[in-house]
């Protein structure tokens, strides 16, 4: 990779550029507004922000596109090939840490995405936040059975 | 419903799906925050992208903040953390920690985030990222509903 290195942390530049301009430009980087979407009580009010679903919608479409572009290359332009996960089995693992990544999003509004581009405003409490859920992460890469190999390689 | 904005939510959406698109075509990579964020340390191999993106991430928030602030919170109106639902008598700090933990250590176990398996995964048609998705979307709206946060 020494080679590229350049344009790959050039594309590692825009690409992070592209998606924090993304979040602020979709309002998800205020949690008050991300907790709107996930508050159904509000659909009866006619209250509740479906803003969620426009913002996650056509991200989805145009990565599709580029995912479908791919498949008929041998590898990205800057690396060997693609890192795909290679790890298929919908496990317990799956499920139990998506309820747990699901409980702490419900608290706060804050999935990782806008915690991280969060510290462009600097709210109070967001470096507790953030540290919290780095510690969480460390946690979770030991207590993983399988180690962190097979997470290293396979995490998206 | 006077807080839908379904057109800069589009808009935004489609910089955060052309952002993915940019890292996989370009580097091969899925542009999941957690998964970025979580092999910050070793012995995780090429931390320095991973730092990289991260900072274009803050960078370019504060820069389109500032460059269209009418676009909302942190533009005209400061942003601010969600405070803990009245009521459960629990200090900020505590909730934020245990709610950072548990974004922290599910996303690990899991996998991934809203990014990873909600955008990626699901471009990908990944069944893992599907059930992810469903469980992730699922719970934290019930979490929502029992707290009374908003």
């Amino acid at each position: 990779m020494s080679a590229m290195r350049i344009p790959y942390l050039a594309t590692a530049a825009l690409s992070g550029a592209l998606f924090g301009a993304g979040l602020y430009v979709s309002q998800m980087v205020d949690p008050l507004k991300v907790l709107r979407f996930l508050d159904f009580t509000a659909i009866p009010g006619g209250d509740w922000d479906p803003s969620l679903a426009f913002v996650i919608g056509p991200a989805i479409l145009v990565m599709f596109i580029a995912v479908r572009i791919g498949s008929s290359r041998p590898a990205p332009l800057f690396d060997s090939g693609f890192h795909e996960p290679e790890y298929r089995k919908v496990d317990v693992r799956l499920i139990g840490g998506a309820a747990l990544f699901g409980i702490g999003w419900g608290m706060s509004g804050i999935c990782p995405g806008p915690a991280i581009s969060l510290v462009a405003f600097q709210p109070e409490g967001i470096w507790l936040f953030l540290a919290a859920m780095f510690a969480g992460s460390l946690a979770g890469s030991l207590v993983m059975p399988t180690g962190r190999s097979r997470l290293a390689d396979v995490a998206p | 419903m006077e807080s839908f904005t379904p057109v800069t939510a589009a808009l935004g959406g489609s910089l955060i799906g052309l952002a993915c698109a940019v890292l996989w075509l370009g580097n091969g990579r899925i542009a999941g925050i957690s998964g970025i964020f979580g092999q910050l340390l070793p012995p995780a191999q090429s931390v320095l992208w991973r730092v990289v993106f991260l900072v274009a991430l803050v960078g370019a928030t504060a820069l389109t903040a500032f460059a269209f602030p009418q676009l909302g919170a942190g533009g005209t109106e400061p942003v601010q953390l969600v405070a803990p639902p009245a009521g459960w008598s629990i200090p900020m700090p505590v909730w934020l920690i245990v709610a950072g933990l548990l974004t922290g250590l599910g996303t690990r176990i899991g996998n991934g985030c809203t990014s990873g398996h909600g955008v990626c995964g699901l471009a990908r048609l990944s069944l893992r990222s599907l059930v992810a998705v469903a469980v992730f979307f699922s719970v934290a709206i019930l979490t929502v509903t029992i707290t009374g946060i908003v």
